[in-house]
């Protein structure tokens, strides 16, 4: 039996971004659809079918990938395992839980997160009981900790502390001022963002380690620096978001000062760590591998746009238009899930054996598909984004409906490239809930030694060298 | 990692959650200027319609919100527009926008709402003071 909790958290999570992009798509059609399914589905239920769910997407999988890791490193003690379905049945009762809540129109009316607070709770106790088991499994080594272990409890207890900030609105001298309330939740979605962040690309490093064969730059001086500086970026520089409000310039000035520079950091390291690998050690991971350099590739995309967004004067013209659209597909779509979706083919590549033949040319049509219609998905948004600007700055007092007319061609563009994101990313999901749903594992070819299972560094060196 | 090195590490993640919790507390208490402090209750009550039907999935408040509808921080007071447009849209939704069934005092206070958001600034692009180091200036900021 090998779907074991890790699998079923990434499993589920790979179901969930499926269904979440469906909604996207039907939400995307509304753009150039005006009352398309306006009274069945209005825009009011989809837009936060769609939001939730990818970002379930989001905590499911980079969830699953922290257990499995744990477990890889015999870190789990059996005994935990019910925490950790009881950590997955909390999520998915949330989940389920807000879905009703959207179809049937009972709204909290917060963006990311506009279901009732009341599904808040098992929400905040489900990242508990994650807090707790992570702690009990690595809790005895502290001193040794591999910097992944530090992002992963800084990701765990920042996500519960902004997801209670974010419901400080509840109290009337948050909720009740416009402008505080807007101030407060914009910096708790600041940090909700950072603390998956800090998950995924904690996991993100652990695959590269095993991927290299080698972790000694979790623990080097320059991964913490530039650790430490992501962290500084969580917590300091989400005053980008509200360059608009009226809030005291301090924390304005905060936020340009230090900027988005947490993509740049990873980045960085991706991109040495893509020249240390051989190339014969690629091959063997080669679709995990495929997904890190496309999410690399998103880094670089994304932090152009993100650099220059978080300069006041221009965030200005490009802030309440489709370009922050862009920059939050990019970064979520281009980034997070191509990294979730390499742990994914890692992981279920450790645990069921090889895909198919038939999968493997799924995955990898599906891999091109995706990242060709995402960066078309990219540029259309981009392109609104720029256009509304535009308008907005020498055409103020053009009526709404007229701007969105001109903006048309893009959307129709956006919605097209959209079905075909969504393609391609069944493309390369089925493949991976095929193997999961059969649950055995195929056997691998023998002939065949992965690197990762080759414990002695000195033999490491070998392999590397007899395959350089 | 020598101890030496996990005592510092230490140490900077403790000084930066300290900073961190010293920052909350000044966006808090601090952040917003004085003209926001009197809120009428019909505007709060406005502010929870607001959230129960999920406006701001199409609307912006400072650019903040969904993008299928336009901004709606400054409709009250825009050339055009006002307190009779805006009821009229809210009481009958158009093409794109539902309508809500809203009856005549939760569209007072919407209408409230709207007017809170209006007087707390201006969020018109060329309202905006930009400096030379790239930063801007609303003028709700300086307002009090
Ligand atoms: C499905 C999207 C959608 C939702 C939800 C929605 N609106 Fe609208 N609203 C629009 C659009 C689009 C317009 C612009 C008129 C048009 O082109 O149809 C508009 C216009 C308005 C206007 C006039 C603004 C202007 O500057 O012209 C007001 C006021 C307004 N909406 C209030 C509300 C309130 C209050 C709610 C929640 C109860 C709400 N809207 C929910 C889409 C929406």
């Amino acid at each position: 039996m090998k779907r074991n909790p890790a699998t079923i958290f990434i499993a589920t999570a790979l179901a969930v971004l499926l269904l979440g992009m469906f909604f996207g798509m039907l939400a995307a059609a509304q753009y150039v659809l005006p009352g398309f399914l306006k009274e069945a589905l209005p825009f009011t239920k989809l837009r936060p079918l769609h939001v939730s769910m990818v970002v379930f997407w989001l905590l499911l999988g980079a969830s699953g990938c922290v257990y499995y890791f744990l477990g890889a490193e015999k870190l789990l003690k059996r005994r935990i395992r019910k925490w950790i379905f009881l950590h997955y049945g909390l999520v998915c009762f949330v989940a389920i839980g807000s879905a009703v809540a959207y179809f049937t129109g009972n709204f909290g009316g917060r963006e990311y997160w506009e279901f009732p607070p009341y599904l808040a709770i098992p929400l905040v106790l489900a990242w508990f009981v994650f807090l707790g088991v992570f702690w009990r499994s690595v809790s005895g080594k502290v001193k040794r900790w591999p910097v992944y272990y530090w992002m992963w409890l800084t990701g765990i207890v920042f996500f519960i502390l902004s997801l209670a900030e974010s419901y400080l609105w509840l109290l009337p001298y948050f909720g009740s001022d416009l402008v505080r309330d807007m101030a407060v939740q914009w910096k708790s979605y600041g940090a909700i963002v950072g603390s998956w962040n800090q998950l995924i690309y904690g996991a993100a490093f652990f695959l590269m380690a095993k991927i290299s064969g080698d972790n000694s730059f979790a623990f080097s001086r320059k991964t913490f620096f530039f650790w430490f500086l992501g962290l500084t970026n969580l917590m300091f520089n989400w005053g980008h978001h509200i360059y608009a409000l009226p809030v005291s310039p301090f924390i304005k000035h905060t936020a340009y000062l230090i900027s988005m520079t947490e993509l740049l950091i990873f980045g960085k390291i991706l991109w040495e760590w893509k020249h240390s690998v051989s190339e014969m050690r690629q091959y063997f991971y080669r679709i995990p591998y495929r997904f890190l350099v496309a999410a690399d590739v998103w880094v670089f995309l994304n932090l152009g746009v993100a650099i220059l967004m978080s300069i006041p004067a221009l965030n200005l013209h490009t802030h309440g238009t489709h370009v922050t659209v862009a920059h939050a597909m990019g970064t979520t779509i281009g980034i997070n899930s191509m990294i979730l979706l390499a742990l994914a083919y890692y992981i279920f590549g450790q645990v069921f054996g090889p895909l198919s033949g038939k999968g493997l040319t799924k995955a990898k049509f599906g891999y091109w598909l995706s990242n060709g219609s995402l960066l078309v998905f990219w540029l259309a948004l981009m392109g609104a984004g720029l256009t509304n600007a535009w308008f907005q700055w020498y055409e103020p007092d053009m009526p709404h409906a007229l701007l969105m007319q001109q903006l048309v061609p893009f959307f129709a563009v956006f919605v097209l490239a959209g079905i075909f994101l969504f393609i391609g990313f069944a493309l390369v999901v089925f493949p991976l809930l095929q193997q999961f749903i059969s649950g055995k594992k195929t056997p691998a070819d023998p002939s065949i030694i992965l690197p990762t299972e080759i414990s002695e560094t000195s033999k490491k060196k070998e392999y590397a060298n007899e395959y350089a | 990692m020598s101890e030496r090195t996990f005592t510092r590490y230490r140490l900077i993640y403790t000084l930066l959650s300290i900073a961190f919790v010293v920052f909350s507390g000044f966006v808090y208490t601090q952040a917003v200027p004085e003209n926001n402090k009197v809120v009428s209750s019909k505007a709060v009550q406005g502010k929870m319609l607001w959230q129960q039907h999920n406006c701001s999935s199409c609307h912006q408040l400072y650019g903040l919100g969904g993008y299928l509808g336009p901004d709606l921080t400054n409709t009250l007071s825009s050339k055009g527009k006002g307190r009779d447009y805006a009821a009229a849209i809210m009481k009958s939704g158009t093409q794109v926008m539902p309508d809500f069934h809203l009856n005549d005092a939760e569209i007072e206070a919407l209408l409230a709402f709207l007017e809170h958001a209006d007087k707390s600034g201006n969020n018109r692009v060329h309202s905006y003071k930009i400096g030379r180091d790239g930063t801007i200036t609303s003028e709700g900021e300086t307002r009090k």
